[in-house]
């Protein structure tokens, strides 16, 4: 009995020792590249950092980079507000749009293949530097806008939003939902990776239980709720995060866009450690608490 | 195949109850088809209790508005892309024609050679192309092994690990940049080349730094590809490796023979995912390949390098205007995109279906 134990041993820690031989070189890497500059940048937050002629000094500081972020500087902390708020908004119309189209797109319905493509292309066309020179392209948003313009008559939304207005209900909640309908560009475009995470998810449920649904009754809306919600509910988290994490960390981001300005321009390492020390927190603590939310109402199936 | 099985149980449900002969044919089974197909629509309908008009109404009216939806949204997409087409041909003046909106009245493709001459197009191409690709193969390779360690072996302090993952997820490289800059301003390795020659090597400006990140998994949104791809091994039966182990297969072994070839959807997305985003990468290609032209780098200085151009050529200090600089970066993104949609076009099954089709579970 004895040898045997002691094979089992020795195969679990030759799979240990491969394991760690497999991840080698992300544990490299990220000692190297991640934890050295992380918690270099940590410290450098508190510092006053001056850069010479090759080289540079850090004289410890306390907390008067973060004293600066928050009173002195005139834009950040509205900045970081603005962001936040049209971060919470427009994550969840990409969930929602983003949930919406995976369901159409999962159906069966001629030139299938097509529409995929291209509710895929933004991947591409949102990513790096295009986006950011895609904001302030004057000539592009006229045209856009001239377009727009021959066919104000006929524009379904305009007239739902104007019903919508004289009806008077509520209207703070209305112009939150009529600034995402006018943007809805921007939310199509940040949409392309989860809504190929949701197909990937429902394409995973099986078609027995929609049948057994249907056998018994149950309408189509009844099982979207009963059935594909609870079912893909999981991906509703991972879908969560990325967006949230992708909308704070873009290049177009104005906390972001500050952050470089005072870096690599105006050339003060140490505010902007500390700024985008503060503003990852933040996002964090926004990324832990509501994916904790989440994370209570998710459905495992096996 | 389910569905016609299905419509005929509900047709035939109600058929029983309401007319003789349709019991009968019932009863007759096979003989059922037959009878069914002479009758007229309304007849059939009749027998159906209406459900019949009804289910075809509901299935054209969604396929109707499914339709005019997806026509808005894929038109909303491609708008900027054909309104770049079209803007990329035309003259200056047809710019400020307000009559010219989207068919340029004077066809020219002058823009095109001036946008390819303000960002060096061939060489940035090429530079790009090899830069992308040699990233991406790397980027891959390393990001498959450490996803795979993850998916199949335990090890001590694996949860650990795989928090840095996630934090390296999350961590915005931004938030590291300026330290970043600094570590390979004055790169050394635990103070060895500080021992031996007495001072750090300046890493900044050649491509080494960000090969080297790459190979240890630190590259643009690497910990993403690594979440993707251990997503997909952990969803791969454990018995064809095993029987390999039993065979006397090694680890690495296996993993090359058995593994690798039926991971090819999944790595053929992540590997066009790194290209891509490498492609338009503007961050990282600032901070460590500044001195290599690239498209996306040469992209976003081509306003700045037509006005310089302009004066080059005029001999006088000359503000250009909005809209002809406009026009000149939307040629110039529309050249930058369009490798990425030939590619995209090619191998659009590897984007979308291959991810899809694999079922990963998040």
């Amino acid at each position: 009995m004895k040898p045997k134990r002691h094979k089992y041993v020795g195969l679990q820690k030759r799979k240990a020792k491969a394991g760690y031989m497999f991840i080698m070189p992300f544990i490299i890497g990220f000692l190297v590249f991640m934890v050295k500059p992380f918690f270099q940048s940590l410290y450098m937050s508190f510092c006053n950092v001056e850069l010479g002629a090759g080289t540079f000094r850090q004289t410890f500081s306390g907390l008067t980079n973060y004293r600066f972020a928050f009173m002195v500087d005139p834009e950040y902390n509205r900045l970081v507000v603005e962001e936040i708020s049209r971060m919470m908004v427009y994550s969840l119309a990409i969930i929602v749009f983003s949930f919406f189209v995976s369901l159409i797109l999962n159906q069966t319905f001629h030139g299938r293949a097509f529409v995929r493509a291209v509710f895929f292309l933004p991947v591409i066309l949102s990513s790096g530097v295009i986006l950011g020179l895609e904001e302030n392209n004057q000539l592009m948003s006229s045209l856009a806008q001239t377009i727009e313009n021959t066919t104000q008559g006929i524009s379904i939304t305009a007239a739902l939003e104007s019903i919508l207005r004289t009806a008077g209900v509520g209207v703070r909640a209305y112009e939150t939902l009529f600034e995402v309908i006018d943007n809805i560009y921007d939310v199509a475009i940040a949409s392309g990776i989860q809504i190929i995470i949701f197909l990937s998810g429902l394409q995973n449920i099986s078609s027995n239980m929609y049948e057994a649904a249907d056998i018994e009754g149950c309408t189509k809306w009844e099982s979207l709720w009963k059935i594909t919600f609870p079912m893909i509910s999981s991906l509703f988290l991972v879908n969560w995060i990325y967006t949230v994490v992708d909308f704070c960390m873009r290049s177009d981001n104005g906390v972001i866009k500050k952050i470089q300005t005072v870096m690599i321009d105006q050339q003060q390492y140490g505010n902007a450690s500390a700024m985008s020390w503060i503003y990852f927190v933040i996002v964090l603590a926004f990324v832990g608490v509501t994916s904790f939310l989440i994370s209570k109402r998710v459905y495992y199936y096996d | 195949m389910t569905k016609r099985s299905w419509k005929k149980t509900k047709t035939g449900a109600p058929s029983a109850e309401t007319g003789m002969a349709a019991a009968n044919a019932a009863a007759a089974g096979a003989d059922t088809q037959v009878r069914y197909s002479q009758l007229g629509f309304f007849e059939r309908n009749r027998l159906s209790g209406g459900y019949l008009l009804r289910k075809i109404v509901t299935q054209k009216a969604v396929s109707i508005i499914r339709a005019i939806l997806l026509f808005g949204m894929c038109f909303m997409i491609l708008q900027p892309i054909l309104n770049k087409i079209s803007v990329s041909f035309m003259t200056e003046q047809d710019l400020y024609n307000p009559v010219v909106i989207s068919i340029p009245e004077h066809f020219t493709t002058e823009n095109y050679r001036l946008a390819a001459e303000l960002m060096t197009y061939s060489k940035a191409l090429t530079n790009s192309f090899i830069v992308s690709l040699t990233i991406a193969l790397l980027q891959i390779a390393v990001c498959t092994l450490a996803g795979y360690g993850f998916a199949r072996f335990q090890f001590p302090f694996k949860k650990f690990w795989f928090a840095c993952v996630i934090l390296v997820i999350l961590i915005p490289p931004q938030t590291i940049a300026s330290s970043l800059h600094l570590h390979f301003r004055f790169f050394d390795i635990l103070g060895l080349f500080k021992l031996t020659t007495g001072k750090t090597v300046n890493l900044r400006g050649s491509a080494l730094p960000y090969y080297l990140m790459s190979a240890g998994c630190m590259g643009l949104k690497n910990g993403l590809y690594i979440y993707m791809i251990r997503q997909f091994f952990r969803n791969i039966p454990v018995d064809l490796e095993e029987a390999a182990y039993v065979d006397g297969c090694g680890m690495l072994r296996t993993f090359i023979k058995i593994m690798l070839p039926q991971s090819k959807p999944i790595l053929t997305s992540c590997f066009l995912f790194a290209f891509v985003w490498q492609w338009t990468d503007g961050f990282y290609s600032k901070m460590f390949l500044g001195n290599t032209k690239l498209v996306s780098t040469a992209l976003s200085r081509i306003v700045d390098s037509l006005s310089a151009y302009i004066q080059r050529i005029n001999g006088v200090k000359t503000t250009i205007s909005i809209a002809y600089s406009n026009c000149i970066l939307a040629t110039g993104t529309l050249m930058i995109i369009m490798p990425l949609i030939i590619l995209y076009l090619f191998a659009q099954k590897a984007f979308v279906e291959s991810i899809t089709s694999s079922g990963i579970k998040m």
